[in-house]
């Protein structure tokens, strides 16, 4: 008999306390999926962050380093000067990475660092009970926007991937979602490349994943699912913005 | 033979902690402590080494804790505005056990302040300057020797207690020039690091981090963290004993205050007066016990700061009972670095 579909070994067999519908579930297996196929969990560091991220190293079966709010990108570059054999990447969401971390992924993007970001934007802090987030979309209403992002007052949604692929350090940027099937395909495409780059030295990639948050929307499963197609991709295109080797 | 060097401070702990193996820095210019970037950005290439000057205070004290969670010694330097930026960091890394060393060449403040000589983060850097509840090991040098011998002190108390270690100094002992004796890296039982990531190979998984969500995880985690305190506090306590058999009066000082202090109690001795002085060398652990067993018999301590008084609060805490703690020190600040004279006024006063 010939398997066609198992859990990646860099997966662990347990369940993840992601709610009904997230989206975090299914990038952990694309992410371990890829690990398996370059074969690099053995030598792998992840870095977690903090919010609904956390438990990375719950997840997955590598070394991890915790690091506090937003400051993956720099526990990142720590690692990886220190040990520049082992393959490094951070997993971080939006609260973390666009609006207390801005700082650190920008420069570490801006080095040139030869790591790997998963930034998974779901437009809220999840973690802390649905907040507005950098990424919330104008008009929507979090328990901290009670009457909808105010475009004025709040500012407009920080399109990160747009943003890092502005700078010279970053050699491959790209917003991904698994709200379908052909987009989840896709999806497990950009991530293998962003992988690619680092385990050729090829430079700083980046992939942001769009995800549900049914909780904090106040959303089924479904919906929140058709909110990513929708709205979400709307604002965030899907796409390569960035492609420094052609990969 | 090892030769005598006349150097800066600041240029003496940096080659110290490349002769402790530190290849790793990371840091931010601020005065007065920019010699030690300078300087490890000259050397640490020629040695494989890794310098990044990064975005800010806070990348540097989370790249310290990135390179200390793979095993590396590193470290970073700063000077009071940054050292708060990086408490963060701090309170993290001492949350994780991460052993690591920060130096604090301490300026003025509150705020922007000032660039002079001030121990006014001797609280924030004793008590835990972060959230949470910790403390770090501190070694207060007080000559050029010391930033020197303690730098190399730090690396090894760090990695043997897991303890992020901090060399507090200040823009005296930093800036001034002084000879010394590079002495080579003592000889340490050091154990094996068997808990740092550096990918899991074939082996079980493993994990640098400060959360601890179980029940009665962490309270079960701090009360280690703090057991280990306690066995600094026993093993690891230092200080320097100076004129203190016979002395009616004990000057208690530390760092650059301390030479100062010095000067002054040997212009007592000159003037006949019993005065003696008791140099805290470690801050933490404090020698709680030297003060104790001093004042059983001298009753009378005069502690002298740069500052509105800090360390005072420690000493008398560890004194004998019936011991008067008298405190001098002006906040820091251009022109107020006392003088030997100044002190003896002092000490004449109060003896």
């Amino acid at each position: 008999m010939h398997q066609v579909f198992k859990k990646p070994v860099s997966l662990k067999d347990i369940q993840t306390h992601f709610c009904p519908g997230c989206h975090h579930g299914t990038f952990h297996r694309l992410v371990a999926e890829a690990m398996d196929e370059f074969g690099v969990q053995e030598r792998t560091i992840g870095v977690a962050s903090v919010g609904c991220s956390v438990f990375l190293y719950g997840y997955f079966d590598i070394d991890v380093v915790e690091a506090p709010h937003g400051r993956a990108p720099a526990v990142a570059t720590g690692v990886k000067r220190a040990r520049p054999d082992s393959f490094v990447f951070t997993y971080q969401g939006d609260g973390d990475l666009a609006a207390i971390g801005t700082s650190e992924i920008i420069h570490a993007a801006n080095r040139g660092e030869d790591i790997t970001v998963i930034f998974v934007n779901n437009t809220t802090y999840g973690m802390t009970g649905g907040q507005m987030a950098p990424t919330t979309l104008v008009g929507q209403r979090t328990s901290t926007s009670p009457y909808g992002r105010n475009r004025s007052k709040d500012g407009a949604p920080i399109r990160m991937a747009e943003l890092l692929a502005q700078l010279e350090g970053v050699a491959f940027s790209a917003r991904v979602a698994v709200n379908n099937p052909k987009n989840l395909m896709d999806a497990k495409r950009q991530i293998k490349k962003a992988f690619r780059y680092q385990v050729e030295g090829k430079g700083f990639s980046f992939i942001e994943a769009l995800s549900s948050c049914p909780t904090n929307w106040g959303m089924d499963p479904l919906s929140a699912n058709e909110r990513v197609g929708s709205e979400m991709c709307s604002y965030f295109p899907l796409g390569v913005f960035k492609n420094d080797s052609g990969l | 033979m090892t030769q005598r060097l006349f150097m800066k401070g600041n240029e003496a702990l940096a080659m110290a902690a490349i002769e402790a193996g530190c290849r790793y820095y990371f840091g931010y210019p601020i005065t007065p402590q920019s010699d030690i970037p300078e300087y490890m950005s000259r050397e640490l290439p020629k040695l494989g080494g890794e310098f990044i000057q990064a975005e800010s205070e806070i990348a540097s004290i989370n790249m310290l804790l990135g390179a200390s969670a793979t095993g590396v010694r590193a470290m970073t330097s700063s000077s009071s505005p940054g050292i708060s930026l990086k408490q963060e960091g701090i309170s993290y890394m001492a949350g994780a056990e991460l052993p690591g060393v920060i130096v604090n060449i301490c300026r003025s403040g509150p705020g922007l302040g000032g660039i002079d000589a001030s121990q006014a983060d001797y609280f924030q850097a004793v008590k835990g300057g972060g959230h949470g509840g910790y403390h770090i090991i501190v070694l207060a040098p007080s000559s050029v020797q010391e930033m020197y011998d303690l730098t190399m002190l730090a690396f090894d108390l760090s990695d043997i207690y897991r303890i992020p270690a901090m060399v507090f100094g200040d823009s005296v002992i930093g800036q001034m020039k002084e000879s010394f004796v590079p002495n080579p890296r003592p000889r340490r039982e050091l154990s094996p690091k068997d808990w740092v990531v550096r990918g899991k190979g074939s082996g079980a998984q493993r994990v640098v981090k400060s959360l601890y969500l179980g029940d009665g995880e962490l309270e079960a985690h701090n009360w280690k963290l703090h057991g280990r305190y306690g066995v600094l506090k026993e093993k690891e306590t230092r200080w320097e004993e100076f004129l203190l058999d016979d002395a009616e009066l004990v000057v208690a000082a530390f760092g650059s205050a301390a030479r100062i202090a010095k000067s002054a109690v040997m212009e007592a001795r000159g003037k006949g007066l019993r005065v003696g002085l008791l140099r805290p060398i470690t801050l933490f652990p404090f020698p709680e016990k030297a003060f104790r067993a001093v004042t059983e018999r001298c009753k009378k301590v005069l502690t002298v700061e740069l500052n509105a008084g800090q360390m005072v609060e420690d000493v008398r805490l560890s004194v004998a009972r019936d011991a008067d703690v008298l405190f001098y020190g002006r906040p820091p600040g251009a022109g107020s670095l006392p003088t030997p004279e100044e002190l003896l006024v002092q000490i004449e006063k109060n003896y």
